[in-house]
């Protein structure tokens, strides 16, 4: 019977190479949720610029065009696998198996996420906790076996998309809200323990942006553009920044947001 | 503090266009006219249609970046399926420059991957902004008509999708009739998921360009002779004069240098046209100025220059939303083929009536098709002249001169391009396009178009009528 794999030893056969030089060294990607719309505009920016990558999503149908895209785009490498990520077992061998592939890791990219029927999770606790599995448990079990075998290499990017929506919660969509503050507390943490070891982990927290989660929402027309927020992203990737807001101005508007009083913001129907 | 609105993000809101009868419309099309309330969705997946239209029984429409200038992009209480976020990129063979990308992709998306490859568009309109399957359902032609005909002609396959679920893998011998159907389908056929196009190799961004001025139809008709062997040829004519100066322009023509240049990416336009101008920015005495301007730009009879090809090809792209200088009432565009047999004294009789109406015309783009046939069942240019014109709308004024153009446009046996259209009559479009009821055939059920329910509709009894 085989065991799961595990961080420590996640390579049965092939040896780690590192990734090579020149002028831009290409990165080992993992992307999980390479689906999203956000995730999908940092891919053919990765692709573009010769970088290896493992998108992982649960629609093989999508996951192939994303993967077409960027092959074509000029990535050096492009693999996939087709998994629910909400199926939490299923995750050291998928893991395993992209860091096998890729013959390393340089970057993790968490982009999964779902928004949810709020109304409806307000009535239903299984609505609810569908929404908590997948935006909290699912990155959570992701995290920990990538955090262990990053930390034990001292390398290795780990980037998570949380949300504004985890600062404060409200009456629009507190359920989902809830499941990011619960991930940002856990990437903050996270990156709190294994900095030390050498290993970046990012929280990044986008305000509105412009993608399918979104588009059906009175005033999309005013968010935030994906291609900008992705060049965003790949740039705070690199460099390996601890707190991102996208665009930067959230960081304004949420510090503003969490001043309000709570006697007044109770009210306050946001 | 930021509004409300802003903040309410992460709450679906149903869609806000389609309970509001007052409210803008959700999409238009570039000349602002006629504005439809509409159901507006998303495709972002070749998988989504016909799921999207699950419940939908007013019609539906695969709409692109909104650059035709008529109803031929909108649907009045319908849904239009906007594509643009299906726009993948899905294969490309650096040895023969043949492409496949999803329908939504913009030519500007494809120049930017192209371009730095060595490859080029095989056929461009006058904006880089429209998308893959909107350039094939209007099967649109470019300043190489002459040489390269029209965009479908360079469409080696695609995949056509039907309301039924059926998928359609469509070439000039599989699916053949809904491969020539489909090409200037004016999206009617079904939904383009993905197309297959051949690229044309470049070596420079540079285009060997000579501007000469001509005085006269005759003298245009001597320029396209002379210019035969040069890829790209158009004229800019002005439409406001009379007399001596009636039917004066530049002839432009160029071509692709080849002297190797560096292929390097074109730079984002940042300009964004700022606002509505009031009606009256516009009136005769500021475009007769424009147009004089314009032509005393260039004083000498000839010039030779050597363009990045992005102001030879795209000179307008660098103002985005540049149609909002027309105000609210939006523009309107003319664009008549007239068949050599009558191309000359049409023209000049178009021109004619123009000039005397004195209602200005800001853009006047002059220019002769070839007989590069089309594989499109519908298509637009025949061997001739096409001339196409600007109006900002005014309603008594313009229609009237457009209605009259327009039947002009019959008599001398020529037709009028759907892509540009608001006015056309169903008897006029029947006289144009006499294939349509054979075309008819072809249409999805499900699928109809503002220009449609305009010109056929309701021949065929139910909205959107198909058989
Ligand atoms: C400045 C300017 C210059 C222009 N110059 C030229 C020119 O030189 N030559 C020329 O021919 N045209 C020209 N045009 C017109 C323009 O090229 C066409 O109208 C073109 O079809 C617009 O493409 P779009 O993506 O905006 O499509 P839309 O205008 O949104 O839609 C056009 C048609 O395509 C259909 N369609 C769109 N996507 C699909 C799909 N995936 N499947 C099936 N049907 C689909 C729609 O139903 C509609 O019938 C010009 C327009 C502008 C604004
Ligand atoms: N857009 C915004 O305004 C915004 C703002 C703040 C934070 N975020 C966060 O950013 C991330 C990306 O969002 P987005 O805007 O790009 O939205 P999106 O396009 O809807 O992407 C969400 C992705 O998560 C995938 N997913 C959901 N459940 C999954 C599962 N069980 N297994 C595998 N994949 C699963 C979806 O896959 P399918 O394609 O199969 O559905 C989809 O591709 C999310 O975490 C979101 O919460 C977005």
């Amino acid at each position: 019977m085989s065991t799961a794999p595990t961080p420590e030893q996640p390579l049965a056969l092939r040896t780690e190479r590192s990734s090579g030089n020149g002028p831009h060294a290409p990165k080992r990607i993992l992307v999980l949720g390479a689906t999203s719309g956000i995730a999908e505009a940092c891919v053919r920016l990765w692709a573009a610029r010769g970088d290896s990558l493992y998108l992982v999503a649960r629609n093989a149908d999508r996951l192939a065009a994303v993967a077409a895209d960027a092959r074509t785009r000029g990535a050096a490498l492009v693999d996939t696998a087709v998994v629910n990520l909400d199926d939490t077992a299923a995750h050291p061998e998928m893991l395993a198996h992209a860091i096998n592939s890729m013959g390393g890791l340089d970057i993790a990219f968490l982009a999964l996420g779902v928004l949810g029927d709020q109304q409806q999770a307000e009535r239903n606790f299984a609505t609810a906790s569908q929404i908590l599995h997948t935006n909290f448990n699912a990155p959570v079990s992701l995290l920990t076996w990538l955090a262990n075998y990053a930390a034990q290499r001292h390398a290795g990017t780990l980037a998570v998309l949380s949300s504004v929506a985890g600062e404060r919660g409200r009456k629009s969509n507190y359920v989902y809200g809830s499941s990011k503050a619960g991930l940002t507390a856990f990437v903050d943490g996270l990156r709190n323990r294994i900095d030390r070891e050498g290993v970046r982990v990012i929280t990044i927290k986008p305000g509105p942006v412009r993608t399918a989660m979104t588009e059906n929402m009175k005033g999309s027309a005013k968010f935030a553009d994906v291609e900008a927020v992705a060049a965003t992203l790949v740039k705070v990737i690199d460099k390996g920044s601890d707190v991102v807001y996208v665009p930067g101005i959230w960081r304004i508007i949420m510090a503003v947001i969490r001043a309000i009083p709570e006697r007044i913001f109770k009210k306050l129907s946001l | 503090m930021s509004s409300s609105a802003e903040l309410d993000f992460h709450t679906p809101q149903p869609d806000a266009a389609s309970n509001k009868p007052d409210g803008p419309p959700p999409f238009e099309s570039w000349g602002r006219y006629p504005a439809y309330q509409a159901e507006l969705k998303h495709l972002h997946w070749q998988g989504d249609f016909p799921r999207a239209i699950d419940g939908v029984h007013h019609g539906a429409l695969a709409v692109g970046m909104g650059r035709s200038y008529g109803d031929v992009c909108l649907l009045k209480d319908g849904t239009l399926l906007e594509t643009t976020s299906m726009n993948r990129l899905l294969g490309f063979d650096p040895a023969t420059g043949l492409l496949t990308a999803e329908s939504g992709i913009t030519l500007a998306q494809i120049l930017d991957f192209a371009v730095p490859r060595g490859y080029f568009l095989p056929v461009t309109p006058g904006t880089k902004y429209v998308t893959l399957g909107g350039a094939i359902a209007n099967d649109i032609h470019g300043k190489n008509h002459h040489h390269a005909g029209t965009f479908g002609c360079h469409v080696t396959q695609f995949e056509l999708v039907r309301s039924d679920g059926r998928r359609l893998f469509c070439t000039p011998t599989e699916n053949s009739d809904y491969y020539s159907a489909t090409i200037g389908g004016l999206g009617l056929t079904g939904v383009i998921t993905w197309a297959q196009l051949r690229l044309k190799p470049i070596v420079s961004r540079k285009i060997d360009y000579q501007g000469i001025q001509f005085h006269g139809i005759d003298e245009f008709l001597e320029l396209t002779r002379q210019a035969e062997h040069n890829e790209y040829t158009v004229s800019w004519v002005d439409v406001t004069s009379t007399g001596k100066n009636f039917c004066r322009g530049i002839f432009m023509q160029g071509d692709h240098s080849q002297v190797p240049a560096p292929l390097r990416p074109s730079p984002k336009p940042k300009l964004v046209f700022p606002m509505e101008l009031p009606g009256f920015a516009l009136n005769g005495f500021t475009v007769g100025t424009f147009n004089a301007l314009f032509f005393n730009k260039q004083i000498k009879k000839r010039v030779t220059t050597q363009p990045d090809y992005e102001p030879f090809f795209y000179p307008l792209d660098a103002v985005l939303k540049w149609n909002k200088m027309y105000g609210k009432r939006g523009l309107l565009q003319f664009q008549y083929a007239i068949p050599w047999e009558h191309a000359r004294e049409g023209t000049v009789a178009i021109l004619q009536a123009v000039a005397k109406s004195g209602l200005a015309s800001f853009l006047a783009v002059l220019k002769a098709f070839g007989d590069v046939p089309s594989p499109g069942m519908m298509s637009f240019p025949k061997p001739g002249i096409t001339l196409a014109l600007d109006f900002p709308i005014k309603p008594e004024k313009s229609f009237a001169l457009f209605d009259r153009l327009a039947q002009m446009t019959n008599e001398f046996g020529g037709r009028l391009y759907p892509a540009k259209d608001a006015r056309m009559t169903s008897a006029q479009f029947q006289t144009f396009y006499p294939q349509w009821e054979r075309f008819a055939r072809y249409k999805d059920p499900a699928l109809t178009s503002g220009l449609w329910e305009r010109v056929v509709g309701g021949q065929l009894g139910v909205r959107g009528g198909g058989r």
